[in-house]
């Protein structure tokens, strides 16, 4: 098919079409089953039962599932938990990072190379699963929000790309205000961050991503579902199939018929926060993918 | 004193610096650096290093009523019952498959996604590709497995699908047959766009003049193609397969997790979700710990070696 191209780049030949058309379908392929959850979720139960294969509108319209999904506690305190971790530990995360990559840049301690190692050591090699839960347990953070917030206080990998925005300041501005009086404590929280304000942006949303789909520590760490977060909620509900139910028989029966369309709409809740900002904070995304890849 | 013996005394003070003299000068100098990374050290020595020492109970009889310290050494016992453990050799191959699969099956998609994209001249265009692709890359592993079981189901959309092109009604994930081309190729969507990135970047950094200069020499899209663009970004690929093939144990544990029941545990059971079942929800601490030092040790060994390989030949270690 392409024998025929001759090679001027300005004639659209038959490889740009082929092209064209390949790229639309991974555009749908990626957008559709978003876009089928979504209509599901606003869709009549019985006559989505009855509707087969793709869904150009909803079948039906009804938003009694999401009259459901809302009045339900497990979902609004899996938002108010998923709310508490990230404004507590974002701002440890970032505290954390930020004070281990400023000592990965200085030079000429005493102690730097055993601290390194020290610090590089945990990025290849890990007490595992089961340790890791018993020290949770012996900590005594079992069924408590913060077995969620503290251990996810250092990542390796992000201070080395904080450190690594770090080495790029001249440092004859550090020199300059050491001349001045100003101390490393000075310096670290009064000069470089406004330094490196985007790359310490980029850690924050890898993180605030990282906490807002995170179930598993929480699956295994909290036995009372109301201090679940809502992807833990999520997966309560959608793979475990844990009854959403709450007491009374008549709310049953209402579960029941909505049973199919719930699912779809606890999907959109549980994803909705993701596709609102994603727009937006998408480039700096990408921003992110390469600061990391500079490094290596 | 003349010059001379001044130099002389300053040499001699340097070299007879005892250690206490140099760690009070260092600590003069230094003191704001290490308190800095206290916190940083407290926080490894909790919840890095604690956890790592709890891996004795691996080489011990551990209960959780008495302490680590007071349980009784039993040496390689776990380790000797995992090798004879019947589903030593079902954990392990099915490891091997999903990782090797999704690096065989998937690996390549990105580098084709991304010359592919690079072809589209209307920038717009390209812009909203990329935008939509990158998409499911944020997409949770509970989101992606719900909407998997929900399209896998009896009536689901992908299950009408296979229908249409011959296959038998019946819920997907519920066949074995089944388990590793959905694991597969929900990995493929869930990362390809993302994972494309890279590639984009370095094909930006390509001299246009080369492919000004090869339209002069009458070379077609494809030789270009070949000549060029994937040279352009051979260092790129060999870095990207090299962490891969570090990473091929590493099989996606909450992907299977959620996908997995008892009847595709034939295909499905890896060795991180067998440590879960084991340590965690039989409750035998020990004997999942080993299994689980075991895979930790296969999986550094293989980024280690992918990294020694790397050095080799391209000079593209990582560390």
């Amino acid at each position: 098919m392409a024998k025929e191209i001759t090679g001027k780049r300005s004639k659209i030949g038959v490889f740009d079409v082929v092209n064209t058309v390949i790229m639309l379908f991974l555009v749908f392929i990626t957008l559709y089953p978003f876009y089928h959850i979504v209509c599901a979720s606003f869709s009549n139960s019985t006559l989505l039962a009855a509707h087969k294969g793709f869904l150009l509108k909803p079948a039906g319209f009804d938003l009694g599932a999401y009259k459901l999904t809302f009045n339900h506690p497990l979902i609004w305190s899996g938002y108010r938990n998923i709310l508490i971790i990230l404004c507590i530990a974002l701002p440890y995360q970032l505290l954390m990072t930020l004070l281990c990559g400023y000592f990965m840049s200085c030079q000429g301690m005493m102690f730097k190379k055993i601290i390194m190692a020290l610090i590089m050591f945990t990025m290849f090699f890990g007490g595992g699963l089961i340790p890791t839960y018993l020290n949770i347990r012996s900590l005594g953070l079992y069924n408590s929000i913060w077995s969620l917030i503290l251990p996810s206080g250092l990542s390796v990998y992000n201070s080395i790309v904080v450190r690594s925005s770090i080495d790029g300041i001249p440092r004859s501005l550090f020199e300059a205000a050491e001349i001045d009086g100003a101390n490393d404590i000075y310096i670290l929280f009064r000069i470089v961050p406004s330094l490196i304000m985007p790359t310490l942006a980029v850690i924050l949303l890898w993180c605030g991503v990282g906490h807002w789909n995170a179930w598993f520590n929480a699956m295994i760490y909290i036995k009372d579902n109301d201090k679940l977060p809502i992807q833990a909620v999520l997966r309560a509900v959608l793979i475990a199939n844990q009854k959403l139910s709450s007491e009374t028989t008549m709310q049953d029966d209402q579960f029941n018929s909505y049973a199919e369309t719930i699912k779809y709409s606890i999907i959109v809740i549980g994803t909705l926060p993701i596709l609102c900002v994603y727009p937006f904070l998408q480039k700096y995304f990408v921003k992110g993918v390469m600061l990391g890849a500079v490094k290596g | 004193m003349t010059k001379e013996k001044v130099f002389c005394s300053i040499g001699v003070r340097k070299t007879s610096l005892t250690f206490g003299q140099r760690l009070k000068k260092d600590w003069k100098r230094n003191k704001y650096k290490y308190l800095i990374i206290l916190p940083v050290l407290v926080f490894l020595a909790i919840f890095a290093y604690k956890p790592m020492y709890g891996i004795v109970i691996a080489f011990k009889d551990y209960r959780p009523s008495i302490s680590i310290a007071e349980s009784k050494w039993v040496g390689l016992k776990y380790f000797k019952q995992f090798f004879n453990d019947q589903y030593c050799f079902r954990i392990l191959r099915n490891t091997f498959f999903l990782g090797g699969g999704s690096l065989l099956f998937g690996f390549w998609v990105p580098i084709v996604f991304a010359l592919l994209l690079n072809e589209i001249r209307n920038t717009h265009f390209k812009k909203i590709v990329q935008t939509t692709t990158y998409l499911p890359h944020f997409i949770s592993i509970v989101v992606l497995c719900s909407m998997l079981k929900l399209f896998c189901a009896n009536e689901g959309l992908i299950t009408e699908l296979a229908v249409a092109l011959g296959a038998k009604r019946e819920p997907l994930l519920q066949n074995p047959k089944y388990f590793r081309p959905i694991y597969y190729i929900s990995g493929i969507w869930q990362s390809f766009g993302w994972d494309s990135i890279i590639y984009l970047a370095a094909l930006t950094s390509i001299d246009s003049a080369l492919y000004e200069a090869a339209d002069i020499d009458g070379a077609g899209r494809w030789a270009k193609m070949w000549h060029i663009t994937l040279p352009g970004i051979k260092t790129q690929i060999v870095l990207l397969l090299i962490l891969a093939m570090g990473g091929i144990l590493g099989a996606n544990f909450e992907k299977v997790l959620n996908l997995y029941n008892d009847l595709t545990m034939e295909v499905a059971d890896v060795i991180s979700t067998y440590t879960y079942r084991i340590g965690l929800q039989n409750g035998s601490y020990s004997y999942g710990t080993a299994i689980g030092l075991f895979n930790t040790l296969v999986n550094v060994t293989f980024v280690m070696a992918a990294n020694a390989i790397g050095k080799k030949v391209g000079d593209v270690g990582l560390f």
